[in-house]
């Protein structure tokens, strides 16, 4: 008898009498001889709860979280306040424990929550359809290459290179399989431009795809750019951030066919990134092109309201090779998450979050621009983000590790360096804005970086590092 | 019970109302922060041309109303934790709540996936134990934990199939895969562009060794194969099949998602499969949360280890007194990419590493044999009585994990399918067992345990499943119109589809 097990010596007896053999060694008998292992697995004994709980905390405490510092960082998933209620009901063991509810009348909560859902989302992205979301961000916005792919018959794809690094990869990896190949679009002042949308786009591009805001944190004029890609019949696929859209025009009345996302600043833990969730919206038009569960409303045979999992045809398990998407199991309890955490925002507290991230960031882009060396990468209008270039007295990049290592000393993650991504901007860094950091935490960053510019000796920095690592 | 329409249920009369419908104007339950900053009017900051014109319709309701909406709402559900749920090939054992417990320690619920990994060593280094840990219980030495399910790691395998034979300037496009496969390895083979080429089973239960001959070619880019298959049988030729495989020069891939059967007591790797991928939320304990989070993590040998996703973990140092550095790596020119954003459902490490800790290498070893073991009680005690005449088993064999029982008899002679037995058991208190598959068998039920399960629960499922068939045999319109105590009854799926209400109507919100 193990962990979590029940199985006493003489039950396991009586068992192996009912069944007809003499040990359990003896059910294995199927595997071939020499492919049964010989030896126990070169893992540790089993531990007791307590051991287990001490090793994993041990491990924790080697983690500066977000709770431990003031953090900025951003680039798609972000220090949203969760609310307490939400934990509450993910924890509720009828919401955590069951499995995809392919038994409707024993499921009915579940379904429920993702019809509010698929409601809520629409609502948000102004599409009339949602799913009951995928996996998480950048591999959502490749299941919208997968639909447009198969709509259109095309098989190019552009994007703007506003799109997260990590959405461009993704379709380049998918797109082996999909056999697309993408096309990238630059970004000019901070936001992608409209000219450059129309000539990368022709009759075999499948799907333009734009992100609001964007990377670099620009709101994008997503209508102007879905005009252009439209002149060509390629889909639009607007990746969106979804607290953002609580301000800014939703992509479905900007002429955008599809709008997916990261959910994970609706309602999810940062969890070093994942799991949370990915949402997928679209016109009427593809509704049966749609990858993933959806829930559709209905009655019983007694007249009661009812939900289902909808429009089956399209899935792996019925269409098989012919599906829709080779998704099954997704993020049911994480867009839970998001549901509650959006039931508990409402109309009002929506908007009203979306506002202060707004105006916190202009603040931050004036305290942060009078800080001599830093320079903002664009003035065009921003929600929750921005990017700024950072310069040396010489004129010169700086060493970001050692830029951040210094803030790092002050209780400060000062930002997501993307001088990888973005080699054209000087040690570029983006910074995100929740609503947990308000003045005192912006004007603390901007007296962080004004210390290390001033000290203007990036070699200084290394012993730095070794004591901030 | 003698009616078929019996009186309604208490769980019947709380009627279904969203949270849309509880909502009254100027409600909310949300305080937040002052902005603490200058407020200019918002289209001073963003033109007013990009910005939102009304309000999107989210509910306004208090905190207490959510509160109790969503608890209400949870009661219509049926839980792993309040009774047995045998749902076939996706192992439902008991979710352990200290992994819940650990994986809400801020250092890694709080932990920020762009943080530099000086500063984020410990979670890198628990990807990396959990890493070594898959690796040697698959037998397959590299791993990339990146894929997000099961279905996320079956197209990883194949794009790493693909780029493996096109760096070899080989053209192959086949992807052979058995009847008795899971439900997602065709869509997978579609998503990677490769075709899928379909293997009929033998009277045995396993891969029908001719047709794998017939098949297999130079255009065979892979074998595709569910092992224990979802019939819960081992293939005994595996061996053979592996061969054959390898010497048409195909990758073969084993699709882990019944690992349980096997943990600690043989290894895909061994069996000579060069991808493997591990469904952490069956196997490993992750609690399945009504359709996810899971996690996928793949293992490779090493020929397809050069293609494996990136960002990979790698771990430096650590002799001579120093302590051990682990990184991502992103530097590898052969790898398909990414698969996703980040590093991967990181939350699902930290329970599944838990989990290993907690069980080691004897609790591995014997939690399949108790797998093993309850799934064969069961399979005897349902070839007993009335289970034996009316839903005999598709295969007459010793099962691994699970199997499958086939209600053709009693469609034929009771005129009672394999759903009317499903629903009949919802008014027993038991979530049913996967149904209608595999393909392969007429009216299946496919029945998995697990080893966390007491002999009495299985022995009342059997009882359960007896008395149903001797109900049926009395009254088959009784079974015919269950379930009859569900929140609500069977559900005409059919109006859902043809005319799809997927979102409350704008005017309702």
């Amino acid at each position: 008898m193990t962990r979590y097990t029940a199985t006493t010596d003489s039950e396991q007896a009586a068992m192996l009498s009912a069944i007809g053999v003499d040990s359990v060694e003896q059910l294995f008998e199927d595997i071939p001889a020499d492919l049964r292992l010989q030896r126990p697995l070169d893992l540790s004994a089993g531990l007791s709860e307590a051991e287990v709980f001490d090793r994993l905390a041990s491990l924790a405490s080697r983690n500066v979280h977000a709770d431990a510092e003031i953090t900025f960082l951003g680039a798609g998933m972000y220090d949203s306040y969760v609310p307490a209620i939400v934990d509450a009901i993910t924890q509720r063991s009828e919401f955590l424990t069951p499995y995809t509810p392919y038994q409707p009348e024993v499921s009915q909560g579940g379904l429920q929550v993702m019809f509010e859902f698929q409601t809520a989302m629409s609502e948000i992205t102004g599409l009339p359809v949602s799913n009951a979301a995928l996996y998480e961000g950048p591999s959502t916005v490749a299941a919208a290459a997968y639909l447009a792919l198969a709509a259109t018959g095309r098989t190019k794809l552009v994007a703007s290179r506003g799109l997260h690094p990590h959405s461009r990869e993704t379709l380049r990896t998918y797109g082996a399989g999909y056999g697309s190949h993408l096309v990238e679009v630059e970004v000019e002042g901070g936001t992608t431009e409209p000219a450059a949308v129309a000539e990368a786009t022709d009759e075999d591009t499948a799907a333009v795809f734009i992100q609001q805001p964007n990377f670099l944190g620009a709101v994008e004029d997503v209508e102007e750019l879905a005009a252009k890609a439209k002149e060509h019949g390629a889909l639009v696929v607007v990746a969106c951030d979804p607290i953002a859209l609580s301000v800014l025009r939703p992509p479905g009345e900007c002429g955008a066919d599809i709008a997916v996302g990261e959910g994970q600043p609706l309602g999810n833990r940062l969890d070093f990134g994942g799991p949370s969730f990915g949402f997928f919206c679209t016109t009427e038009e593809h509704i049966r092109r749609i990858p993933g569960r959806i829930a559709g409303e209905t009655v019983d045979v007694d007249g009661r309201r009812g939900f289902v999992l909808a429009l089956q045809t399209r899935e792996q398990h019925i269409r098989r090779e012919k599906a829709t998407h080779n998704i099954c199991t997704a993020q049911a309890l994480n867009a839970l998450a998001g549901m509650v955490h959006l039931a508990w925002l409402g109309k009002q507290g929506f908007v009203e979050l979306g506002e202060i991230l707004v105006r916190r960031t202009a603040y931050a882009r004036s305290a942060l621009a009078e800080v001599t060396g830093i320079e903002l990468i664009h003035e065009a209008p921003a929600v929750r983000e921005l990017a700024v270039s950072v310069s040396s007295p010489d004129g010169n990049g700086v060493d970001t590790d050692a830029l951040l290592d210094h803030c790092a000393s002050r209780g400060i993650a000062a930002g997501v360096p993307i001088g990888h991504e973005y080699p054209e901007y000087r040690s570029p860094l983006l910074i995100a804005l929740s609503e947990r950091t308000g003045r005192p935490e912006i004007d603390r960053l901007a007296d962080a970086l004004a210390e290390f510019l001033d000290a203007g000796v990036p070699h200084a920095a290394t012993s730095r590092r070794e004591v901030a690592a | 019970m003698s009616s078929t329409t019996p009186a309604e249920t208490p769980m019947q009369s709380d009627r279904a109302i969203t949270v849309y419908e509880r909502s009254r104007p100027g409600r909310r339950a949300a305080t937040l922060p002052a902005a603490g900053v200058p407020e200019p009017p918002l289209d001073e900051l963003i033109p007013a041309k990009l910005l939102r014109q009304r309000p999107a319709e989210l509910p306004q309701i208090s905190e207490p109303e959510i509160v109790r909406h969503y608890n209400r709402l949870s009661r219509r559900n049926f839980d792993l934790d309040t009774g047995f749920y045998p749902l076939g090939s996706c192992t439902m054992k008991h979710n352990p709540r200290l992994n819940e417990r650990v994986a809400a320690l801020p250092g890694h619920a709080r932990l920020h996936p762009a943080q530099r990994p000086a500063r984020a060593q410990g979670a890198l280094e628990l990807m990396w134990l959990l890493e070594r840990s898959l690796a040697e219980i698959s037998g397959l030495p590299h791993v990339s934990l990146q894929p997000s399910a099961g279905s996320h790691g079956e197209l990883a395998g194949l794009l790493l199939t693909r780029a493996y034979h096109v760096d070899r300037g080989e053209r192959k496009t086949k992807v052979l895969a058995p009847d008795t496969s899971h439900g997602t390895n065709p869509a997978s083979v579609s998503m990677a562009g490769l075709e899928l080429v379909k293997l009929s089973t033998n009277e045995r239960g396993g891969i029908d060794m001719d047709d794998l001959e017939a098949k297999v070619d130079e255009h065979t880019a892979c074998l595709m194969l569910t092992n224990p298959n979802t019939l819960g049988l081992f293939d005994e030729n595996i061996s053979r099949i592996t061969s054959i495989v390898r010497e048409a020069g195909g990758t073969l891939y084993y699709d882990g998602a019944n690992l349980n059967a096997i943990m600690g007591r043989s290894r895909p790797g061994d069996m000579g499969f060069d991808i493997v991928h591990v469904n952490l939320h069956k196997s490993f304990s992750q609690p399945h949360g009504g359709g996810g989070p899971g996690a996928g993590p793949i293992a490779v040998s090493e020929r397809i280890a050069p293609f494996l996703p990136v960002p990979r973990v790698a771990r430096r140092g650590g002799s001579n007194g120093k302590e051990a550095r682990f990184e991502l790596e992103y530097d590898h020119p052969k790898s398909i990419g990414r698969l996703r954003g980040f590093q991967g459902n990181f939350g699902v490490f930290v329970r599944a590493y838990a989990y290993i800790l907690s069980l080691g290498a004897d609790g591995l070893h014997d939690a399949s044999g108790n797998a093993v073991l309850n799934a064969n009680y069961l399979r005897a005690r349902l070839s007993e009585g009335r289970a034996s005449e009316y839903v005999p088993l598709a295969f007459d064999r010793r099962c691994m994990h699970e199997f499958v029982l086939s209600a053709a008899p009693a469609a034929r002679r009771l005129g009672v399918k394999t759903l009317d037995i499903a629903k009949r058991l919802l008014d027993h208190g038991v979530h049913p067992p996967t149904i209608y598959f595999p393909l392969l068998v007429e009216e299946a039920l496919m029945i998995e345990p697990t080893e966390t399960e007491t002999r009495e629960t299985l022995d009342s499922f059997a009882d359960a499943i007896e008395s149903i068939l001797a109900e049926a045999e009395d009254d088959p319109d009784l079974v015919r119109g269950a379930p009859y105590t569900t929140p609500v009854r069977r559900l005409d799926e059919v109006a859902a589809s043809r005319h799809p209400v997927v979102r409350q109507s704008p005017r309702d919100t």
